[in-house]
Parts: C-alpha cells; sequence; structure tokens
C-alpha cells in the first residue's frame, strides 16, 4: 500500500468518528428506546465504542506506516 | 453531620495528605528548589504514568459535579459532554503527533515555545502563554466549586447569612491546595493520581451500577424525569413565557441542536490548547504512544456518560436540592451507607484536588518559562525560577478564587466554559502552524485579540436569572433571535477570518514574516530519530 493510499484511509476512518457526533439532528429524538435508554443517549453511548474501533484501525494503518518519509513534498506528508 | 461518614472521609483526605508530602522526600534526586525538581517531579515519568495523567484529567469536578448539575437541572444540551469527549480523541490522533515530533525535536516545553520558534514572535508567543494562564483559572474556579459543594452537603459550613461563613468551606479547601501545591509541586499530585484513580473507580463503578438498580431501574428513571420536567414546564409555564425561568427538558430541541454541537466541538478543539494537557501528552515516550492512547481512550468517555446520566438518577430518586451541583453529593448520601458515602465524598474531593494542582502548576510553569525568562531575567538561577513558580502557582489560585466570588457559582461548567472561549483563541496559532507557515504572524496576532476580545464581550454580555453578566456560555447567532451557539466557536471564526484576511495582505505589504526554526522533517520525527529528545529539558534548548 503506498503511503497517500495508507493516509487517506486514515482520514476516511477518521472522519466519521468526528462529523458523526456533532451532527445532533440525527439522533436528538427519543424512539426506539433500548433497554429503557431513549435513542438519543444509547445512540450517543454506541458512538463511543463505534469511534474506538475507527480510531483502533486508524492507528495500527499508521503504526505499519513506512519510515523515513518517502518525500518530503507530497501532499500526505502533512497528515503524517 | 454524619459521623460515620465523616470519619472515612477525613480518614482518607489525610492518608493522601500525608501521602503528598512524603512524595516531597521520596525518589528526590536533587533539591526541590529548581524548576525541574518542583515542576516535572524531576520527569523521569513513563508512558504508563502519563496516561494515567491525561485520563485523570478527565474525571475532575467536571464530570462528577458540574455535568451532572447540567441534567438535574433539566438543561437540554448537557448531555453535549459526551460528543465532545469522542470527538476530542481523532482530533489528538491528527495533530498532536507533530506537536510531540517538533517539540522534542526542539526542547519546546510549552505550545508557546513552538510558537515563538516557529514565527519568531515574541509577541505572539506571550499573547498565548497569558491567555494559557488566564484560562486556566475559571478551571482551577470550577474545582474549587466542586470541593466547596461536597463539603456543603457534608453538613461542613452553614447556611449562615456572612459571605464569609457560607464560603468557609470553599477557604478550606483553597488553603490545603494551596499549601500542597507550595510545598510539593508535582510529584505530589502524580503520586496521589494513583489513589485517587482508584478512588474514583471504585465509586463510579457501584454508582452507576448499584444506584440505578436501587431506584427502579434506567427506563423507570427515564419515565419519571420526563414526567417531572413535564410537571416543571406546566406549573412554571407563565415564568417561563416571561423569560424568568428556563424550561426543562432531557435533549436539545431543534432550536438548541446548534449549541448542542458547537459546545461539543469547541470542548473538544480547547481541551488539549491547555498548559496542563499539552504537559501530559509531551510527557509520553514517543508518538505513536499518543495515537494508541487517542484510541484507548474512549473508556473513559463510557463511564463519563453514565456519570452525566447521575443528574437524572437524582431526580428520579426524589432529591431536592436548591444548587443543583448538590444534587450527586446529595444522591450518594441519600442511596450510599454512610461509611460508602465517606468513600464517595474524599474521591471527589481528591479528585478535585489533585487536577487544580496539576493545572495550578502547569500554569506557573508557563509563567516562569515563557514571560519571567523572556522578560524580566534572561538568566535566572534554579532557585529564582522554582520561586517564581511557586508564587506563581499561588497567584494563579487567587486568580481561581477571584472567579468563584465574581460569578455565580449555581453552574460551574460556565467557569470552564469561559476558560474555552479564551484557550480557542490560541488554536490558529498552534495548530496552524503545524501545518502550515502560510499564515502571518501578525495576522495570527490580529486573529487572537479580535478572538479574545469578541469573545470576552459576549460572554460579558450573557445575563442568567442569577447574573447580569457572564451568565452562560451561549448566545444567539448574529443574524438570528432563535439560534443559539457556543461563545468560543463564534469567537473562534472571527479570529479566523481575521487570519484568513490578514495574511494575504501583509504578505503582499512585505511585512517581514519572521524566521522558521523549523523544518518539514521535525514535524515527523520519533523517538530514536537523529537530534530527537527522549525527554524534554525544561531549562535547555531554547534558554
Amino acid at each position: 500500500m503506498s503511503s497517500s493510499t495508507r493516509w487517506t484511509i486514515v482520514v476516511v476512518l477518521l472522519l466519521p468518528a468526528i462529523v458523526l457526533p456533532l451532527l445532533v439532528g440525527i439522533y436528538a429524538r427519543s424512539e426506539p428506546d433500548l433497554w429503557g435508554f431513549p435513542f438519543f443517549f444509547w445512540f450517543q453511548f454506541l458512538l463511543i465504542p463505534v469511534a474506538a474501533l475507527l480510531t483502533t484501525a486508524a492507528y495500527q494503518l499508521t503504526k505499519s506506516d513506512p519510515r523515513p518519509p518517502e518525500n518530503e513534498n507530497d501532499p500526505v506528508e502533512t497528515l503524517r | 453531620m454524619n459521623g460515620v461518614a465523616f470519619g472515612v472521609f477525613i480518614f482518607l483526605f489525610l492518608l493522601v495528605t500525608v501521602l503528598g508530602f512524603a512524595a516531597a522526600r521520596w525518589r528526590r534526586a536533587k533539591d526541590l528548589n529548581s524548576l525541574d525538581e518542583w515542576g516535572l517531579g524531576g520527569r523521569g515519568f513513563g508512558t504508563f504514568i502519563a496516561w494515567f495523567l491525561i485520563g485523570g484529567d478527565i474525571y475532575t469536578a467536571y464530570t462528577f459535579i458540574a455535568v451532572p448539575a447540567t441534567l438535574y437541572a433539566g438543561s437540554a444540551v448537557g448531555f453535549f459532554a459526551v460528543p465532545y469527549t469522542i470527538v476530542v480523541y481523532p482530533i489528538i490522533f491528527l495533530f498532536l503527533p507533530r506537536l510531540w515530533s517538533v517539540s522534542h525535536r526542539h526542547g519546546y516545553v510549552t505550545p508557546a515555545d513552538f510558537v515563538e520558534g516557529r514565527y519568531e514572535s515574541r509577541p505572539l508567543a506571550t499573547a498565548v502563554a497569558l491567555t494559557g494562564i488566564l484560562a486556566t483559572m475559571p478551571y482551577i474556579a470550577l474545582q474549587l466549586v466542586g470541593m466547596q459543594v461536597v463539603l456543603q452537603v457534608m453538613g461542613i459550613g452553614s447556611d449562615s447569612d456572612s459571605w464569609y461563613v457560607k464560603d468557609l468551606p470553599l477557604f478550606i479547601a483553597f488553603a490545603v491546595l494551596a499549601a500542597y501545591t507550595y510545598s510539593s509541586g508535582l510529584r505530589a499530585p502524580a503520586l496521589i493520581a494513583f489513589v485517587k484513580d482508584t478512588l474514583i473507580y471504585l465509586v463510579i463503578i457501584v454508582a452507576v451500577i448499584y444506584i440505578p438498580h436501587q431506584i427502579g431501574g434506567w427506563g423507570h428513571i427515564f419515565d419519571t424525569v420526563e414526567q417531572s420536567f413535564s410537571d416543571f414546564n406546566t406549573q412554571n409555564a407563565d415564568a417561563i413565557a416571561a423569560g424568568q425561568a428556563s424550561p426543562k427538558a432531557t435533549m436539545p430541541s431543534d432550536l438548541l441542536h446548534h449549541a448542542y454541537w458547537t459546545l461539543a466541538l469547541g470542548s473538544a478543539l480547547a481541551l488539549f490548547m491547555y498548559p496542563h494537557s499539552v504537559t501530559g501528552v509531551l510527557s509520553t515516550r514517543s508518538r505513536s504512544v499518543i495515537r494508541r492512547n487517542a484510541s484507548l481512550l474512549p473508556a473513559y468517555s463510557f463511564l463519563l456518560g453514565l456519570l452525566a446520566l447521575l443528574g437524572f438518577v437524582a431526580v428520579a430518586a426524589g432529591v431536592k436540592v436548591t444548587n443543583p451541583q448538590q444534587s450527586v453529593p446529595q444522591l450518594f448520601e441519600d442511596q450510599f451507607p454512610a461509611w460508602f458515602a465517606g468513600v464517595a465524598y474524599a474521591a471527589i474531593v481528591i479528585g478535585a484536588l489533585v487536577p487544580a494542582a496539576i493545572m495550578s502548576i502547569a500554569a506557573a510553569n508557563l509563567w516562569t518559562r515563557n514571560i519571567y525568562r523572556a522578560f524580566i531575567n534572561r538568566a535566572p538561577t534554579h532557585e529564582q525560577e522554582a520561586r517564581q513558580s511557586k508564587v506563581v502557582s499561588l497567584l494563579v489560585k487567587f486568580g481561581a478564587l477571584v472567579f468563584v466570588l465574581a460569578l455565580s457559582k449555581d453552574f460551574a461548567i460556565n467557569l470552564q466554559l469561559l476558560g474555552g472561549v479564551w484557550i480557542l483563541q490560541t488554536l490558529p496559532a498552534i495548530v496552524g502552524g503545524l501545518y502550515t507557515r502560510w499564515f502571518h504572524r501578525w495576522a495570527l496576532f490580529a486573529g487572537w485579540a479580535a478572538g479574545m476580545a469578541w469573545g470576552t464581550w459576549l460572554a460579558y454580555g450573557v445575563k442568567s436569572p442569577t447574573q447580569d453578566h457572564f451568565g452562560g456560555p451561549l448566545v444567539n447567532l448574529p443574524w438570528s433571535d432563535t439560534t443559539k451557539v457556543y461563545i468560543a466557536v463564534l469567537a473562534f471564526a472571527l479570529n479566523v477570518i481575521v487570519v484568513l484576511v490578514l495574511t494575504p495582505i501583509l504578505r503582499a505589504a512585505g511585512v517581514a514574516t519572521g524566521a522558521d526554526q523549523t523544518r518539514p522533517s521535525d514535524y515527523t520525527a520519533d523517538a530514536g530519530d537523529v537530534d530527537v529528545q527522549p525527554e524534554l529539558d525544561p531549562e535547555g534548548a531554547t534558554r
């Protein structure tokens, strides 16, 4: 896997972990409830392990990234 | 006052106090009268302790007192603390490894060091340092309020009309904190952090499992709270229509969606601009450790969410307190056997004391390193530096006390959110600088000044039922009478616009951009690379 592909995947993995919790409109409602928890609450609790899994996957990808950088002028270099 | 609860509380409190003062003697390498020893515990704290310190930063009076209080009071946006602590970790993942790398290659200990090295701008570095010190004060104030409400629920203090007698528990908490930090520096809170975290996890696990079970389960709790809030809204319909009371709700209405997400995003962006959290992150052993921790730390958010819901549990359990911040300690008093209530009180108070100590030390180091050494005494002795930091750590706590006494204590979370308004204005210079050198140093300075001024002005103008100024973190979006947003994000937007507009103008006018100490490869360097310092020396490099 090339470095730029790797870092594109990292961003694609992390983006939902940042954006989903901020889209209040999709989860600010009571139904359906789960074990007595309104949707608003259990959905946000569900986002925690989801975000953790995405971040862990991103970490595994970055861990095996070859170093030193192949090309300092490569735009993906700014993500590393 | 319950004798058993009080006895257990005092026992645990004295135990950690003794431990704290003993820590000053334990593993003492040289004398305590240097900044290295006092301010950074002699360093040598590895990854594991750093993880504890960073994780422990999240469990403060903020989590135990301030957040549940907003839910207890029926503030529809109170649960924003959960998306806040979800969003913060991917953000850390992306930019903090770069800050780690450049700091470890150049020996930067504070964000202000980095800003000075990157932009060759002392005014900008000073602005970043002063903002860090200022913004830490209301955060410490929140911890003081947290200690105070626990002491009040325990029955220490009184309802006397004299403000001095009424605030006596606060002064006691303040004096203990001050004595503690002054004499032992960072090594005491670092050692006590283990005891603190053990106590806190014990109390959290018991509280979120045992109490909801006692009260009839989560379904019953949510139903009772909905009923209680809608009863309140019916009974107070006139006052709500007249703006004298706020309607209660368990989740944000359409109009509050923007308030909810801006509070979460603003807090997340602000958290790792605070001096104490930067210190924690930079003390990790390698840049990949930061990313690993970012994927492990969300486990904390789950418990934070359950703790926040204790505000609802208190409503369902029939806890009646006039100060919403007393709801969780009062819930513990009502539901726990006396001895465990004592353990819980001690956990909260120690859980507020430790971060308050760490925060005031980080702010004091910022002063000594970026202001005292830059302007007042360019070649100080170790003793002079340590004395500066000790005295300033006291002054920072006095500043915190002023925030507590001058502003309403009903919702201490507003204090922390006010700090967020200020600290967020340092983000363009710090995070922007990690990615690009395009921003002009004077544009960044102007953006910071504009954000600080407008943010403070907006916060000053917020009225609440209890005070005329600094009454809350939300204002109406410009050109809107109904949509509320977090002030920090508005001020930040202005800050960024000023930077983006002024940068091309200043560049076109040929205003000097300053020399850049750093090279692109500095931002990706890892432990083991050439010139990467395994541990940051607070007295070296940029001196």
